[in-house]
């Protein structure tokens, strides 16, 4: 049964919405397949607007990937913004996919791909205006199966209600096997309907069915027990982690949209994972091992790239990207090939040493200088020890005034409030380390025409970390913390003009940390968010606290209990029944060792401290060198 | 420094992208398609690429004209053929050939629109043209990003009508009857767009198409002031070289 494509009602609505070029599909690489020579049709949903949705690599890829399969389908679909959803509403027009129009119900899975919970709301008005039940529970034959991944998956249970199956880890090989699961269950004619499909796959321990478990709670609210409903079902479902990035090289084919996004650039990721042992951070952790591309396939991917999309701006992906054991002949030999050729080149998430500055001049080395973003994340080294950032003020000053006597002259440096064990002192030693910045850049190049930037980002506690314990600083004490620094930096005649200021108030910090950590219990709240207008909640413009509290209360969800409070050694988290391949004993003494204020290395370079992923997760860490270098482009 | 001068068509879907968008969408074709664009020098270079007029978001046409500066120099038809394969299907070259004396803006004085308005009432629309013409002036008032903005929209109006036996179909309502307007209009500042002519229609004899209309630009080029005729703005350029393929301003290619 062929699907009818919506775009001739679609486009009688464009003139009347803003930024329409984002809806009408049509990007460069982008593939249309026939609908009725394929059997598996996935719709992927990136859940934020078009322009933040598009550069998203795990979306490309998936699409890239699924698409090679030859019965296998894949469109994409994005939030579509208000305007055009009144309108969508108005004329019955149901949300549809950018590159075939086709309305997504008519698919047989639609995959969500979070990367913040703020997105949860989006997820609602998509399945809302797609026609699909909103709970799974309600949904038949006839729907699709909605599918989560990315790392918010990682505690999929404040959505748990809303989706039939989570995915966790890399998407790559779990999306093929998916398809694989399904081909043959449609093939046999689908037997046993939605549930047995559902069951075929949570069968396999590498997806998680929601409504397979059942949550038991103690009387005061905590989990008592998280248990299959059904034989057959496993106790724990593990995430997926692709070994040998270089045989997967993708996007092959990177899309170039009409539309302008968040990111005009191609990217390769050099390596996923990272073992710097941040506690804050939750993709260090989900993301182990470190798995390295090698230089040639980096050079390759680079090449094919450019040439595919025309871009002129390179970046080099990964969680800390100057970490890749060949990253300085990566960055002479790319810089060596595009030399003279307009293409800039861009590694962001780097560490603070001297050595970024090499590697900093190299990418610049035919542009600009303007300037560079340095993570000390902690004000005071007490701070730093206690989120394991090992960064000393040494360092950092000698960092940042080697790259002011290069020649940059504007520096960023990165930093949270609202950290574990933080004090007033803590936060208000990062207007000192500014300064002493200031001046050491001043006496090095006898100018005042130097700058820092400080930009404070709100912490979170995150699941699968060792914080997934700790208490979230209330909003209050992140605010009054903030503005004292701001008062601090602002009120200093001699350095406070050379230093910007860039903060978020502590509030939206609460919602997300409420999403990250919930159960359960707390998709009543999301519901009654969206069902009181909520959308785009990663939009300071559309997000709204009192709604949020609003919605908590008429629910009967205690923000504070899921926020402020500090979790027991034993108590039962949301997510201990989802496997990231981390020792939660590991975890826990991390937790301790963080309270005392205990460094733990990095286990590229010095032995292995047991987090426990590889030997659970059957994988190792790969890294190079390679020993090989990147020859000069015949071609340019 | 040999210059370039393109006419391209935007077409189908693709009249919803923005200037902004043709832009950025025209660099990328061109450094896929290898062509040597010269770049700007200083501090953070530019590819010299030139647009002249560009039409409104929403607005297809015919006649859209950009002008790239190269390094070394190029045949005009290889530059069609190459361009045109990597941009994006909607956005096509028509016609390119080699800029020769004057400025390429100056020559575009005028241009012709094709205005489609499903559903809307043929005899209302003939008595509202007929209206507005007898009109000395119509003053409509457009939102502008400075606010509100009150202007003329007839004296810019050299020739506005209703023509017989057209295709009378649009895009987005198939099979539904649609009136079409044709109108050539002077370029001047502020700008009259065919919605402004659209709203002193509106305001001169109360005619309101019932959806948006679909707003095509003909051609743009310089005026023969006897005739009110456009003339195709690249012709001075072919006159001189050896041109490329020519097209003339008003004929529409097909995609």
């Amino acid at each position: 049964m062929t699907v009818e494509s919506i775009f001739p009602r679609l486009e009688a609505l464009l003139p009347k919405v803003q930024k329409p070029i984002q809806y009408v599909g049509g990007e460069l690489n982008s593939t249309v397949k026939d609908w009725d020579s394929t059997d598996v049709r996935w719709a992927l949903m990136y859940p934020d607007a078009y322009e933040v949705g598009l550069p998203n690599q795990g979306v490309a890829i998936l699409y890239e990937i699924l698409n090679e399969l030859p019965a296998t389908l894949a469109e994409r679909t994005y939030a579509v913004w208000p305007d055009l959803e009144a309108l969508m509403r108005a004329e019955g027009i149901p949300q549809f996919t950018v590159d075939a129009h086709r309305p997504v119900r008519a698919f047989d899975v639609l995959g969500l791909s979070f990367s913040t919970e703020l997105g949860y709301t989006n997820m609602l008005t998509a399945l809302d205006l797609a026609g699909i039940p909103l709970l799974a529970v309600e949904r038949g034959d006839d729907d699709p199966i909605v599918l989560a991944g990315g790392h918010a998956a990682f505690n999929p249970e404040p959505i748990a209600d809303f989706l039939d199956a989570a995915v966790l880890g890399d998407g790559e090989q779990i999306a093929i096997a998916i398809s694989e699961v399904i081909r043959e269950w449609k093939g046999e004619g689908s037997p046993g309907g939605r549930d047995e499909l559902l069951m075929r796959l949570a069968e396999s321990g590498g997806v998680y069915v929601p409504k397979f478990y059942d949550v038991d709670y103690h009387p005061d609210g905590r989990i008592t027990r998280v248990a299959p409903n059904r034989p057959d079902v496993p106790w724990r479902v593990h995430k997926h982690t692709v070994m040998d990035l270089d045989e997967w090289p993708y996007p092959k084919k990177p899309l170039v949209p009409l539309a302008e996004t968040v990111h005009e650039r191609f990217s390769v990721e050099i390596f996923r994972g990272c073992t710097r042992g941040c506690r804050f951070c939750q993709a260090g952790m989900i993301t182990r091992p470190v798995r390295e591309r090698s230089i040639t396939t980096i050079g390759a991917m680079v090449e094919n790239g450019i040439k595919e999309s025309g871009f002129n701006e390179v970046g080099l992906l990964s969680l800390s990207s100057a970490d890749h054991s060949e990253i300085g002949e990566v960055a002479k030999g790319l810089a060596d090939r595009y030399e003279g050729t307009n293409t800039s080149l861009s590694l962001p998430s780097t560490r603070v040493d001297a050595f970024n500055i090499d590697l900093a001049n190299e990418f610049s080395r035919n542009g600009r200088r303007s300037g560079l973003t340095f993570a000390p994340e902690g004000g005071s080294e007490r701070m730093r020890r206690v989120i394991n950032k090992m960064v000393t003020e040494e360092d950092l000053i000698r960092t940042v005034t080697t790259a002011y006597s290069q020649g940059w002259r504007q520096v960023k440096l990165y930093f949270m409030c609202g950290l574990p064990t933080e004090t007033d002192e803590d936060v208000l030693g990062i207007a000192d380390l500014a300064k002493k910045v200031i001046k050491a850049g001043r006496e090095i190049t006898g100018s005042r025409d130097i700058r820092c930037t400080v930009s404070i980002g709100g912490f979170v506690p995150k699941p699968h970390t060792p914080f997934q314990w700790a208490s979230q600083a209330d909003h209050e004490t992140v605010d009054r913390r903030l503005k004292a620094l701001r008062d601090s930096l602002r009120g200093d005649k001699n350095y406070g003009r050379a230093i910007g200021f860039r903060y978020h108030d502590g509030k939206p910090s609460i919602v997300e940390g409420l999403l990250s950590r919930g159960d359960r219990r707390v998709g009543a709240v999301i519901r009654a968010v969206w069902e009181d207008g909520g959308r785009f909640d990663g939009w300071s413009e559309h997000f709204s606290y009192e709604r949020w509290m609003a919605a908590a209360e008429k629910a009967g969800v205690d923000v504070d209990w899921y926020t402020v409070r500090e979790r027991e050694e034993n108590e039962v988290l949301p997510w201990d029944h989802l496997d990231a391949g981390l020792d939660r004993e590991w975890l826990w003494q991390d937790w301790q060792e963080a309270v005392s204020g205990t460094e733990v290395e990095d286990c590229r370079w010095t032995p292995c401290y047991d987090c426990g992923v590889c030997p659970t997760m059957g994988t190792e860490i790969q890294i190079g060198p390679t020993g090989k270098k990147l020859l000069p482009l015949t071609v340019v | 420094m040999q210059r370039l001068r393109v006419r391209y068509a935007k077409r189908g879907r693709l009249r919803f992208t923005s200037h902004r968008d043709i832009s950025r969408a025209v660099e990328r074709a061109v450094r896929r398609a290898g062509i040597p664009v010269a770049f700007s020098a200083g501090f953070s270079p530019h590819p010299k690429i030139s647009y002249a007029g560009a039409a409104p978001t929403g607005v297809a046409s015919e006649a859209e004209y950009l002008e790239i500066g190269v390094t070394k120099p190029c045949e005009p038809g290889r530059i069609r053929a190459d361009l045109d394969g990597s941009l994006p299907p909607g956005l096509d070259v028509l016609d390119v050939v080699e800029a020769t004396v004057g400025g390429l803006a100056d020559r575009l004085e005028a241009s012709e629109w094709d205005v489609r308005l499903p559903g809307a009432d043929w005899e209302l629309a003939e008595t509202a043209v007929a209206k507005f013409l007898a009109a000395e002036a119509v003053e409509v008032e457009r939102l502008t990003k400075k606010g509100p903005r009150r202007f003329d929209a007839r004296e810019a109006v050299l020739r506005l009508e209703v023509p017989e036996g057209a295709d009378r179909t649009a895009a987005q309502v198939p099979g539904q009857s649609c009136v079409i307007l044709r109108m050539v209009v002077r370029h001047v500042i502020p700008a009259v767009r065919p919605d402004d002519v659209l709203t002193g229609l509106r305001l001169v004899a109360d005619f309101a198409p019932p959806v948006p209309p679909e707003v095509t630009r003909l051609a743009q080029g310089p005026l023969d002031a006897s005739t009110g005729a456009l003339a195709d703005p690249l012709g001075l350029d072919r006159d001189t070289t050896r041109g490329g393929e020519a097209v003339s301003a008003g004929e529409q290619v097909d995609g």
